[in-house]
């Protein structure tokens, strides 16, 4: 599958009535004349627990990122996880310790709202339990200034499937929508056919996105394959986030999916999202360092 | 790649009756391969373009998935089991499978290549 490149998806993102900004940095005032509705921070990927030679700096990296939102000059309405809170561990006592001091950590966020979904690493070993008892529903909807928000898990059934009952509860709230409302999925694996044979998919994505097809004004946001990432299914954007541990490779520049690529400061490669909400959705990318 | 195997899979067909005698998995055209955390035994596997070949697949501890997207299969492995997949290659060259059920740390590592000559 080709990458859609950035010229690219700013014109097809131009027909859909969205809009980003990427490679700016924080603290710019970047949406100034749009007056956004609202914005919202996206941070993915920050498997709490991960030691190894990706990122040496593992045990900062969030707190670092933490001081960055905290500093953000507009507070934003709220805080968005993406999945893969912690790194994976088959101790169950081990997992739920990490999810417990990942808690502890990200109570520093000075916004208080804050919503939490799992990834594989947090929730395919166990079908989301610990995520369950620390972090509550792993799909969920809940609304924000006119704005819907649904949550989808992709994670809990270790084969990377959304399922016919979480479908089945898909299509019953998409009901209640009209068609023009402002829609925004989230979830942690890529909807759609990124590079299957990296199993950078979600078995029955396609499935969501036919559900999603009629809504004029959805938008996808998402973690999992660590980069900024931008792709239309149709009228749909799908953006990926950066994670807060170690970069992964360009989708499908090998046939296997390689290790983390070398840390290069110079491509940001870490980092998390601003996002605005109006009539157009204008994402900022927040990079954090490491040291 | 076990030889015995390969043996079994070279002279399929045009031999069969030379298969007959090894063990279990070792039918014509059958090649065996092990999941475990977190590789497949072997993780290359060799065919011919244009020759039907079933994979065996088993599992020696828990649930793993075999996806080979090129060749549009997937399935489950389990434990003391053996599921069979058959396939006949209508291109050459390397096509990657791998484990698409998440089964721990190496999960993301737990993959092969299928290698169709000719
Ligand atoms: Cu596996």
């Amino acid at each position: 599958m080709q990458n859609t490149d950035r010229r690219d998806f700013l014109k097809l993102a131009g027909l859909a009535g969205v809009t980003f900004t990427a490679g700016l940095f924080p603290g710019l005032e970047v949406s100034a004349q749009m007056a956004p509705d609202f914005h919202f921070v996206q941070i993915s990927d920050t498997h709490w627990g991960y030691k190894g030679p990706a990122n040496p700096d593992a045990e900062h990296t969030l707190e670092k990122a933490i001081v960055t939102v905290n500093g953000l000059a507009k507070k934003p309405d709220f805080i968005v996880f993406t999945g893969d809170l912690t790194h994976t561990t088959e101790d169950g006592a081990e997992r739920r310790a990490r999810m417990k001091r990942f808690k502890e950590i990200v109570s520093a966020l000075n916004v208080k709202d804050v919503r939490f979904m799992p990834g594989e690493h947090d929730a395919s070993l166990d079908k989301g339990a610990a995520f369950k008892e620390f972090f509550g529903a792993t799909h969920y909807t809940f609304d924000h200034k006119g704005v819907h928000f649904i949550a989808l898990d992709n994670v809990s059934d270790p084969g990377a499937r959304l399922g016919d009952e979480q479908l089945a509860w898909l299509a019953a709230d998409l009901k209640q929508r009209r068609p023009d409302d402002r829609i925004v999925v989230l979830t942690h694996r890529p909807l759609f056919d990124l590079v299957p044979s990296w199993d950078w998919t979600t078995a029955d994505g396609a499935k969501a996105i036919d559900l999603l097809m009629p809504y004029r004004n959805v938008v996808v946001f998402y973690g999992h394959i660590h980069q900024e990432h931008h792709h239309m299914t149709g009228h749909i954007a799908h953006h990926a986030a950066k994670s807060l541990i170690f970069p992964q490779a360009t989708p499908g520049t090998q046939p296997r999916r390689p290790p983390p690529p070398p840390f290069d400061a110079s491509l940001a490669p870490l980092g998390t999202r601003d996002v605005s909400v109006s009539s157009t959705v204008t994402m900022t990318e927040l990079p954090v360092t490491r040291t | 790649m076990n030889r015995r195997h390969l043996i079994a899979l070279l002279i399929g067909g045009s031999a069969a009756g030379g298969a007959i005698g090894l063990a279990r998995a070792a039918a014509p055209g059958e090649i065996q391969i092990m999941a475990s955390k977190f590789e497949f035994t072997p993780d290359t596997v060799k065919v011919k373009r244009g020759e039907p070949v079933t994979l065996v697949l088993t599992s020696i501890d828990r649930i793993h998935g075999f996806k080979m997207p090129d060749f549009g299969i997937r399935i489950d492995v389990m434990p003391d089991e053996e599921r069979r997949v058959t396939l006949t290659p209508d291109k050459a060259g390397s096509f990657v499978f791998f484990c698409d059920v998440f089964c721990g740390d190496g999960h993301e590592e737990m993959s092969g290549t299928l290698v169709v000559e000719g």
